[in-house]
């Protein structure tokens, strides 16, 4: 026998759709134009946040209705640095001025710098899902009722933005960007960089998903999903393993956040709030909550329908979001992923 | 030898109050160490919430739960694990979707830090208590397969497995052999009498037939009191005890 058994999911799947993603994903350059990569951008940025929802809902069983603040956070943190960076120095953000600010806030200030606005996507987001997490774990609340207090984060999270709309943009956000880290936005060797990025941090986050969940670590979160008790009178704290998995969906979140408003060119909290925090949920449960290469899909088909529908007919994206969702969840649990290979890997 | 350097177990005048409920009433017992001890007693006498009682999942509102001279009866769950106690539920609590072996090999973890689990494959130096876990309670055939489908007597075996090898010296069996016909129970029983010295158990269970294959001092219980103590045959022959289990029949 090896020194090391890999456990059952590794050894089980032959993964050939992640395989044809990642081909699909390299040509994809060199077959689009500048619109359609840019969206399939967005996408996969959006493709990031939704394994991170593999992680916690599929592997942890704890249902997130609030990803979008996360997403948000990350989101800010590049779109604050970046209306930061194409300012002379001293001067406000436009969007400042126009609301009769007299001075830059002080939280805004540090985000001048790349390194202090990179660190605090990676930083922010990870700290305050964890914080969050073990706040709610904790006190052994769970289930329906953390899905609830997730929901309420992302709905007061919006609120916030939109009530403080000196330092944050309100409704409208934050837009108008010119450059990121010494590169024009508008050239499109930039855009085509920025899509090589994000199917890099794809593929990695990918790659560190798969690790972990075939882990030990991966193993006592579906072992708390299943059965918590058991595991505690195990003698496991079960909260860490929880909180921890929370955690790094926030970072997956915070970093899809930051890539898409790169994207975008916007971050605004019609990105964050309540409803598209559930739609990110969409994504996952259509693809396949316990699958990493079936929530990519998922995040990949929803939106490139949503994109369709909703430039032609606004208003029935959402009804017809509602019904794909009621349609998957009832009949194919486990989404797109379980029609196709028949397991949970 | 001294009774006092024997002592394992000392529950002590231990109250649990489910809001004006008495599931337990300041009741009382101890075992030994290397001890096996029955527990019985009707429907609803409080005999699960003695095991959760003593696991920490819950908290006496009066007495104590003393351990090896330590009084466990605040310390969190996992503590009270780590000081080397572990129970079987009433309901089998083995995980569905892990294997067999998986099961085990996180009971027979000891280091169960989260950090320690980032890593991939059961750890060497757990494999023997695995293996040697997987073949006492006869499930090497079935090691791969996962959990939730094995047979309910083997969950049964699997989940006594489970807390065998998180390698505790009190294992609290909660109705073992629940759901098992003859041949099984037997089974069963070998099992526990098979783990020696090292260990002390506590059984609850309702089949008398199990029981007297046990040969363990029986204690009985009722309405959250401690009623009688004695071998099987006393107890057998007590004639509160029989007045306990008619009246419950009746
Ligand atoms: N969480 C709870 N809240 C209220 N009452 C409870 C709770 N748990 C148990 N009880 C009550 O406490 C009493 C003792 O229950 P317990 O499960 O300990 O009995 P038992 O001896 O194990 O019975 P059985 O043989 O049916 O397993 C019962 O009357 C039960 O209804
Ligand atoms: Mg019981």
């Amino acid at each position: 026998m090896s020194k090391l058994v890999p456990p059952a999911p590794l050894r089980r799947a032959k993964p050939a759709l992640p395989w044809v993603l990642l081909a699909l994903g390299i040509a994809a350059p060199f077959y689009l134009g500048a619109y359609d990569l840019n969206l399939l951008a967005r996408f996969m940025a959006m493709a990031i946040l939704a394994m991170g929802l593999v992680l916690i809902w599929g592997h942890g069983g704890i249902l997130s209705l609030g990803q979008g603040v996360f997403f948000g956070l990350g989101g800010y943190a590049i779109a604050m640095h970046m209306k930061l960076a194409d300012l002379p120095a001293g001067e406000m953000p436009d969007f400042m001025v126009w609301s009769g600010r007299e001075a830059l806030p002080v939280w805004w200030e540090p985000f001048a710098s790349p390194a202090f606005a990179l660190a605090a996507i990676l930083i922010v987001p990870t700290l305050l899902g964890a914080l969050f997490a073990w706040a709610v774990f904790h006190r052994r609340v769970g289930g329906t009722y953390f899905a609830l207090i997730t929901q309420a984060l992302a709905l007061a999270f919006a609120t916030l933005i939109i009530s403080r709309q000196d330092v944050t943009g309100g409704f409208n956000g934050l837009t108008d960007f010119y450059s990121v880290f010494g590169f024009g936005l508008a050239s499109p060797g930039t855009g085509t960089g920025l899509y090589w990025l994000t199917l890099a941090v794809l593929c990695l986050a990918y790659l560190g998903l798969r690790w972990l969940l075939a882990s030990r670590f991966g193993m006592l979160l579906r072992a708390t999903r299943d059965g918590e008790n058991r595991v505690r009178f195990l003698g496991y704290a079960t909260t860490p393993f929880k909180t921890v998995a929370f955690a790094i969906a926030a970072l997956l979140a915070g970093i899809a956040g930051a890539l898409f408003t790169l994207h975008a060119g916007v971050v605004s909290p019609a990105l964050i709030g309540v409803v598209p925090s559930i739609e990110m949920v969409v994504w996952v449960a259509i693809g396949g909550r316990y699958s990493l290469a079936g929530a990519i899909v998922g995040a990949l088909l929803v939106n490139l329908a949503r994109d369709a529908v909703s430039s032609a007919f606004p208003e029935l994206w959402l009804y017809l979001m509602g019904a794909l969702f009621i349609v998957v969840v009832t009949l194919f649990p486990n989404g797109l992923a379980g029609l196709l290979k028949g397991n949970r890997a | 030898m001294s009774a006092v350097a024997d002592l394992l177990l000392s529950v002590d005048g231990v109250t649990v109050d489910y809001s004006g409920f008495k599931a337990l009433d300041a009741f009382s017992m101890t075992l030994n160490r290397g001890e096996t001890r029955v527990v019985i007693g009707p429907n609803g006498a409080g005999k699960s919430t003695l095991c959760d009682t003593i696991i920490g999942r819950v908290r006496p509102s009066d007495g104590r739960v003393i351990f090896r001279g330590e009084d466990i009866s605040r310390l969190p769950e996992p503590a009270i694990v780590g000081r080397g106690i572990c129970r079987k539920f009433q309901a089998p609590g083995v995980l569905p979707m892990l294997s067999v072996r998986e099961n085990l090999a996180l009971a027979a973890r000891r280091d169960r830090r989260w950090w320690k689990s980032v890593g991939i494959g059961i750890p060497a130096g757990d494999r023997q208590v695995i293996e040697e876990t997987l073949e006492l309670v006869g499930l090497a055939e079935r090691a791969d397969i996962p959990g939730g489908q094995l047979a309910h007597g083997e969950k049964q075996w699997l989940e006594i497995g489970m807390v065998m090898a998180t390698g505790a010296e009190l294992l609290l069996l909660d109705e073992p052999t629940a759901g098992m016909g003859p041949a099984e129970t037997s089974r069963t029983a070998e099992l526990i009498l098979g783990l020696g010295a090292a260990r002390s158990v506590l059984v609850i269970d309702h089949d008398m037939s199990f029981v007297e294959q046990l040969g363990a001092p029986v204690t009985v219980m009722h309405q959250g009191r401690f009623l009688k103590q004695g071998s099987i045959a006393e107890v057998r022959a007590d004639p509160d005890v029989a007045a306990v289990y008619l009246g419950h029949a009746a």
